[in-house]
């Protein structure tokens, strides 16, 4: 167990790397000498460098590939914490972050105001208020019965969940089909070559908040993970520090959609491979779900980007990398399953 | 003057919608005793120990804890007082038995905690006492069943509760390791520790326990020194089952069936327990005289 020590350093030097090495990346080639030239340039003066040629690169890395690498950074841990988060809460490896309608809420959202609303800003705002909603619903619905609290909250998630994708086929039919419909169909299946600055950092102090107080709530989501009765019996509110952490989860989740629209897998599958890394000890696994899905979808958008002429929409590179690596993981993953 | 009980349960009913599971239980324990919970099946035995742990809030009367209502106490200063060890169960993630007794913690810490050495030297001392010390790195998934109960003994001991809840303990174990579970209670009895359990065997109970409550639909109909409470009388009207309770030279007293599928066997019986039979024959006939 020496690694523990050392593990996050390590993490933290690979996220650095595959951030800055994803900088190179792109139509325009630059090479990492390049890069490293332009930076000891612009920060110390160091080196010579054409004024043209400084201002170009300049463009490249901080107009267009720097929000990018931010924002998949951003979108992939808040997907793994929430995820980690959710699995350990509800006792069941298999859920994911959208379990109590989140994604589906903020895409109705999005789509809604795709249609209705002529300003990007309103979009984003209808679609995190959306996805709130959707998980409002999911906990009323619970709330309403007695009974079994975690099976109570995954039928009221099945349920807000099927309402609003049905609400978005209604909102996909009565789209206008030459302008409105295309730019709902590509904004479901997740893009990030509309992030910029501003959104980002609306989106990435809550996210960041709520990954530092999820990491530091993980000492409690082991004893969550025992069921409620045991954990109650540890001491535990369980019902405040569940709703709270719930509450963490779909704030950064319905970011997500507002930053890149829907990307599906990573808050399954980041959690599975962590736990493979480092254990299952949530006070070490959420806050390396944290960078490991930073990188995961820092090297899925470079795929992304890469593979052909055409960017490929990232929420189906996340799927189609997801799918087969976690039938691989499966045998691992399974381990320790019921 | 009185010695103040370490549990009183006064008056107490409970019910779970509109069936009442429990009505009007008394109960008191004292510090230092084991306590065991016998009845049939959905007689109320772990609705009222999950009562007496906090997680359920009576419908009437009042449990306190030297002295002081339950409900008046916050989740976390009971767990520091009243420890929980459930069945043995499994678990969907794959912790290591530290991990695991490291939970029993967290009643001590504040909001965002991290474990201190303390807590660390706590969880080892509480290893060492069951003689698990060697288990601790491995996954609490893939130990024996056994195993995993003394672990969570282990975590109860770590959670520093001198008050230990166990809802059927030894369901689940084989033999040998229902034996070494009987053990180690006996052993944290002598140190003062108080046990309140439920079983199905009321063997278990005649083996370790001071004391025998009998449970059945949902009100206490015995209560009292176990070699006093359980006969093949009493026995026989909370089960139905019709066992003798024996005892062979200074042995322990077993439960032996009387009869299985038809075959009766009763052996040749000592003394005591030819009285018993007896009296057990003439409860029969009592019961026969009431039919006719």
């Amino acid at each position: 167990m020496k690694l523990k020590k050392s593990l996050f350093p390590i993490l933290f030097a690979i996220f650095v790397i595959t951030a800055g090495f994803s900088l190179t990346l792109g139509k325009y080639p630059v090479s990492i000498a390049d890069m490293v030239r332009f930076f000891l340039y612009r920060a110390f003066h160091v080196g010579i460098m054409n004024a043209e040629v400084c201002n170009l690169f300049g463009s490249i890395f901080f107009d267009i590939r720097l929000p990018r690498i931010l924002a998949a950074a951003l979108i992939g841990s808040s997907l793994s914490v929430s995820g980690a988060a959710f699995q350990a809460m509800f006792v069941n490896p298999l859920v994911s972050p959208g379990l109590l309608g989140v994604l589906a809420g903020a895409s109705f959202g999005a789509a809604l105001s795709m249609v209705f609303c002529t300003s990007w800003f309103t979009v984003q705002i209808c679609t995190f208020l959306f996805g709130l909603f959707a998980v409002l619903i999911a906990v009323g619905i619970a709330k309403m019965h007695k009974g079994n609290t975690i099976l109570l909250l995954v039928l009221g998630g099945v349920i807000s969940g099927a309402f609003f994708t049905s609400l978005l086929s209604v909102i996909k039919y009565i789209a206008d089909p030459y302008n409105q419909l295309p730019a709902i169909v590509q904004w479901l299946m997740g893009g990030l070559s509309l992030v910029d600055y501003r959104t980002l950092l609306i989106a990435g102090i809550p996210q960041v908040a709520s990954i530092i107080l999820i990491t530091l709530f993980s000492g409690y989501l082991n004893a969550l993970s025992m069921g409620d009765e045991e954990a109650r019996a540890l001491g535990i509110s369980v019902e405040r520090i569940r709703m709270f952490l719930i509450f963490l989860a779909t704030v950064m989740s319905a970011l997500t959609v507002v930053l890149a629209g829907m990307i599906g897998w990573v808050g399954l599958i980041i959690p599975h491979i962590a736990r493979m890394l480092v254990g299952p000890d949530n006070k070490i696994l959420v806050p390396a779900c944290a960078f490991i899905g930073a990188v995961y979808l820092i090297v899925v958008d470079d795929v992304s980007r890469m593979l052909f002429n055409v960017e490929i929409p990232i929420g189906i590179t996340t799927s189609l990398i997801g799918i087969p690596f976690f039938i691989i993981i499966l045998r691992q993953a399974k381990k320790g399953w019921n | 003057m009185e010695l103040k009980p370490l549990i009183r349960v006064e008056e107490m009913s409970f019910g779970y919608a509109e069936k009442m599971v429990l009505h009007y239980i008394n109960l008191s324990v004292e510090a230092g005793e084991i306590v065991t919970l016998l009845g049939p099946n959905g007689c109320g035995k772990s609705t009222l120990i999950k009562l007496m742990l906090g997680l359920l809030r009576p419908a009437s009367g009042r449990i306190s804890f030297e002295g002081e209502n339950i409900a008046r106490l916050d989740t976390k200063s009971l767990a520091r007082k009243i420890a929980y060890v459930p069945q043995t169960h499994k678990i969907s993630f794959p912790y290591t038995v530290r991990d695991v007794v490291l939970m029993g913690r967290i009643p001590h810490k504040m909001f965002f905690f991290r474990y201190s050495g303390d807590d660390r030297n706590i969880v080892d001392d509480a290893l060492e006492r069951l003689s698990i010390s060697h288990l601790a790195n491995r996954a609490y998934t893939e130990i024996s069943g056994g195993e995993r109960q003394l672990t969570l003994i282990a975590r109860a001991l770590a959670q520093g509760a001198r008050t230990f809840m166990m809802d059927e303990p030894a369901s689940g174990l084989d033999y040998g390791n229902q034996l070494r579970l009987l053990d180690q209670i006996i052993k944290l009895s002598r140190e003062g520790y108080t046990f309140i359990k439920s079983t199905h065997s009321p063997e278990h109970a005649l083996w370790i326990a001071d004391r025998a409550v009998m449970i059945k639909n949902g009100t206490i109909v015995a209560d009292g020194r176990c070699d006093d409470v359980i006969s093949s009388e009493t026995l026989l009207r909370l089960y139905n089952a019709r066992v003798n309770v024996l005892q062979f030279n200074g042995s322990f007293r077993v439960c032996v069936p009387q009869t299985i599928c038809g075959c009766t066997k009763t052996g040749s019986l000592q003394g005591q327990t030819l009285a018993l039979m007896a009296e057990e024959e003439r409860y029969d006939d009592q019961k026969r005289s009431c039919c006719v």
